[in-house]
């Protein structure tokens, strides 16, 4: 199929492209990597009025470090993110996680925030911007304002971004240096969505878990912290017993959904079985930092 | 806005200028406008490969992308890699190693493997299936595509 008639405007700044989406009486959409947004236009999914091309705009394109976090502009590539050296030496679970990432092709052109904004309950950025605490800059021709990714996501493909909003960047933690991670994925061929991913990050100090962050994705309407799961391994050895309440635990927690990939049993199941994979990784992984 | 838009882009190094409905995809524009009918369009939503071009030297998906944005840019297409008289070395490895029968696909995977010749580690067969993954092929099992990928891979020059 072909997408519906629209109005194209190539946006030369932020304002411009702001102007353009509250001008497009709800219906605008920012066209980015395009690599969600197209397919839904192809199949006709989406008919916006207004389609707002970003991707010359300048300066959006870039990754800085800012203290103990880092930002993504929203013209960062997914190709960008899996080569950059400062987010594989001091984000490492991200750098792991970004090998699932579809294919690399999809990568030359899809982008981080996008696909943030995208909010595929099953896809990568969405759940690693939650484990990371991320926060979302946000313009509109009303202003700019700021959202932690815990408030962003409200359903399947859905967010609290308004109709004349965009994501000019995402900004997220630096895990101190010694932090355990683990990432697990399983897709039934690599780059397809995920059944179901865990992410985790923990430090280890005094021969004890802390700041014990697990997100899964996959298993539920939204990507997910789990914060029962957190509290219970927080000042924990991470021995099997423990892990075995922790993933009874998450199994508890999550709601998933059957489909013709993978009933709801089975995910539950296999998240199961990828947290406690994870969870090893870190406590594995975490360099023993001082009490 | 909806007007038509008029671009100029490069195509295997011969520039056009065109007047495009916005609308257009990139792949109905070198198949339609410009006669390059060796791009093929398969699924149309990014899955199966076949439309994969390369944008300003990276692969992409020509049915991902509208020919408005490509305006100003260096794109190369699989009539750009060689001849039916003189194949360029990609095209060459395929036919050596039989990695095509119906061949509907393989314009796809001729570009994806030519970007990921350039950019990519392929020194096992696993990377070489993992740079793959984002192509299908319905005949040949792949077998004979990463035969061929594995010695393009043996014998190319540094990365870029």
């Amino acid at each position: 199929m072909k997408p519906a008639r629209f109005d194209y405007v190539r946006a030369e700044s932020v304002a411009h492209a702001v102007e353009a989406l509250a001008g497009a009486g709800g219906d605008g959409k920012v066209l980015a990597g395009g690599q969600s947004l197209m397919p839904m236009m192809n199949f006709r999914l989406v008919k916006p009025s207004v389609l707002v091309d970003i991707n010359r705009i300048p300066g959006l394109d870039r990754i800085a470090r800012r203290g103990d976090r880092i930002a993504l502009g929203a013209l960062v590539r997914h190709r960008m993110t899996a080569e950059d050296p400062l987010i594989a030496r001091h984000v490492p679970v991200l750098h792991a996680a970004m090998k699932h990432v579809a294919h690399l092709t999809v990568r030359n052109r899809g982008t981080f925030c996008g696909s943030v904004c995208h909010a595929d309950p099953a896809a990568e950025m969405p759940m690693m911007s939650l484990l990371l605490d991320a926060t979302l800059a946000i313009t509109s021709p009303r202003g700019s304002r700021t959202l932690p990714a815990r408030d962003f996501f409200v359903g399947s493909l859905a967010t609290a971004l308004e109709p004349d909003e965009m994501v000019t960047e995402i900004e997220m933690d630096i895990p101190p240096p010694g932090t355990g991670w683990g990432f697990e994925e399983f897709a039934r061929r690599h780059g397809d969505y995920a059944l179901a991913a865990v992410a985790v990050t923990l430090e280890r100090r005094d021969g004890r878990a802390h700041d014990v962050r697990l997100a899964v994705m996959g298993v539920g309407e939204m990507p997910a912290r789990l914060g029962a799961v957190e509290a219970l391994l927080e000042g924990a050895t991470l021995d099997a017993a423990r892990l075995d309440e922790a993933v009874d635990a998450l199994r508890a927690a999550i709601t998933p959904t059957g489909d013709l990939n993978a009933s709801a049993d089975y995910r539950r199941h296999l998240a199961g079985v990828l947290a406690r994979r994870a969870l090893k990784d870190a406590w594995t992984r975490a360099g023993e930092l001082p009490a | 806005m909806s007007a038509r838009a008029e671009i100029t882009v490069t195509v295997n190094g011969l520039t056009h200028t065109r007047a495009v409905d916005p609308r257009l995809l990139l792949s109905d524009f070198l198949r339609h406008e410009l006669g390059l009918t060796g791009t093929h369009v398969g699924c149309e939503h990014g899955v199966c490969g076949a439309c994969t071009i390369l944008l300003d030297g990276r692969s992409a998906r020509s049915c991902l992308m509208l020919a408005v944005q490509a305006d100003g840019a260096a794109i190369d297409t699989v009539e750009g890699l060689g001849s039916m008289e003189a194949l360029g070395r990609v095209q060459q490895a395929f036919r050596d190693h039989h990695a095509l029968q119906c061949g509907f696909c393989t314009p796809g995977f001729l570009m994806t493997i030519t970007d990921m010749l350039r950019h990519h580690a392929l020194e096992s067969d696993a990377q070489i299936r993992e740079a793959l993954s984002g192509n299908i092929c319905r005949c040949t099992g792949y077998e004979h595509i990463v035969n061929a990928v594995r010695e393009l891979a043996r014998e190319r020059g540094p990365l870029k």
